[in-house]
């Protein structure tokens, strides 16, 4: 056995058996941070494939973002988890049924194709190895693919708005800085100067 | 690829972690937060498919599909809580039989 394909089997047998306890955890919480361990093997298995730039850029997405995301919403969220876990049973039968078929189909599927030799001369982006695989990604991301990427960042950006949107409240007796006012203020309307006489106030 | 691992090997995974967030989503049917964290399993197993493919086919097509999968997961997880959390303000509820109110 190679060391890589020791390594594979390592980061597969983690990944899986985290993808598990994912699904079946009782704690939201521990099913978050397995959620993670999930994704820290499959970078490892990214590595392992030579995708550099995407294992790293799949740990500072993931854990760093998507998964923290997570967590603060299971955390701030005051919810009886154990009441969501009744009648779970319920529909494991069918869901065992479901997802027998669907391996043994992607298995069948897996392990039968062939690619046929052409395949791998046609490829559009041959894989240069005296690159490396970020700069490589990068010399076509901003070039031919740059429609692509703007259209990715657009998505980003309408979730980051519609995100705010949809959690953004407005509270009343609250109070706020109100800049437009602020700024409109005249010292003629907010001040007065009054002539007192001597010994007799106002 | 590595010496030794096969496009079958990683295809394998793929499948698992796939059967695995379908799984999720039919057994944790009440609970919102595990089926958007299982959709999260189905997007990395795409995503290992990919990457095996690229790195097969000596093409780095895949994984630049890969990366933006990547976004839109991001995306899709990002907009799935937020409408998760408005949900439970207005509820104080994120079961998901409770969500009914657009039922014509």
């Amino acid at each position: 056995m190679t060391l890589p394909l020791f390594f594979f089997y390592v980061f597969s047998a983690i990944a899986v058996a985290s993808a598990v306890m994912v699904v079946a955890a009782r704690n939201p919480v521990h099913a978050v941070l397995f959620l993670i361990l999930v994704f820290f093997n499959a970078a490892g298995l990214f590595m392992l494939a030579g995708a550099e730039f995407l294992s790293l850029i799949l740990i500072v997405v993931y854990v760093g973002a998507v998964a923290v995301l997570f967590l603060f919403v299971v955390m701030m969220l005051d919810v009886d988890f154990a009441s969501l876990r009744s009648g779970m049973l319920q529909y494991a039968p069918i869901g065992v049924v479901v997802g027998l078929v669907l391996l043994i189909e992607l298995l069948l599927v897996a392990g039968s194709f062939v690619v046929s030799p052409e395949v791998a001369s046609a490829s559009v982006l041959p894989i240069n190895n005296g690159v490396d695989n970020t700069k490589a990604l990068g010399l076509v991301l901003y070039t031919r693919y740059v429609f692509l990427f703007q259209g990715a960042g657009a998505v980003l950006l309408v979730a980051m708005i519609g995100a705010i949107v949809l959690t953004l409240r407005h509270r009343p007796n609250v109070k706020r800085q109100d800049p437009v006012k602020q700024v409109a203020r005249r010292a003629s309307e907010t001040m007065e100067v009054v002539k007192v006489k001597s010994g007799q106030g106002l | 690829m590595g010496l030794g691992i096969g496009l079958g090997h990683y295809l394998t995974v793929a499948a698992i972690l796939f059967t695995l967030g379908v799984f999720g989503i039919f057994l944790n049917r009440k609970n919102i937060i595990v089926i958007l964290m299982s959709v999260e399993l189905i997007l990395l197993a795409v995503n290992l498919n990919l990457v095996a493919f690229s790195a097969q086919l000596n093409d780095l097509q895949g994984q630049v599909f890969a990366l933006l999968i990547l976004t839109v997961a991001a995306a899709e997880a990002a907009i799935g809580l937020a409408v998760l959390v408005t949900f439970f303000r207005n509820r104080g509820t994120i079961a998901v039989e409770d969500v009914n109110m657009m039922k014509g």
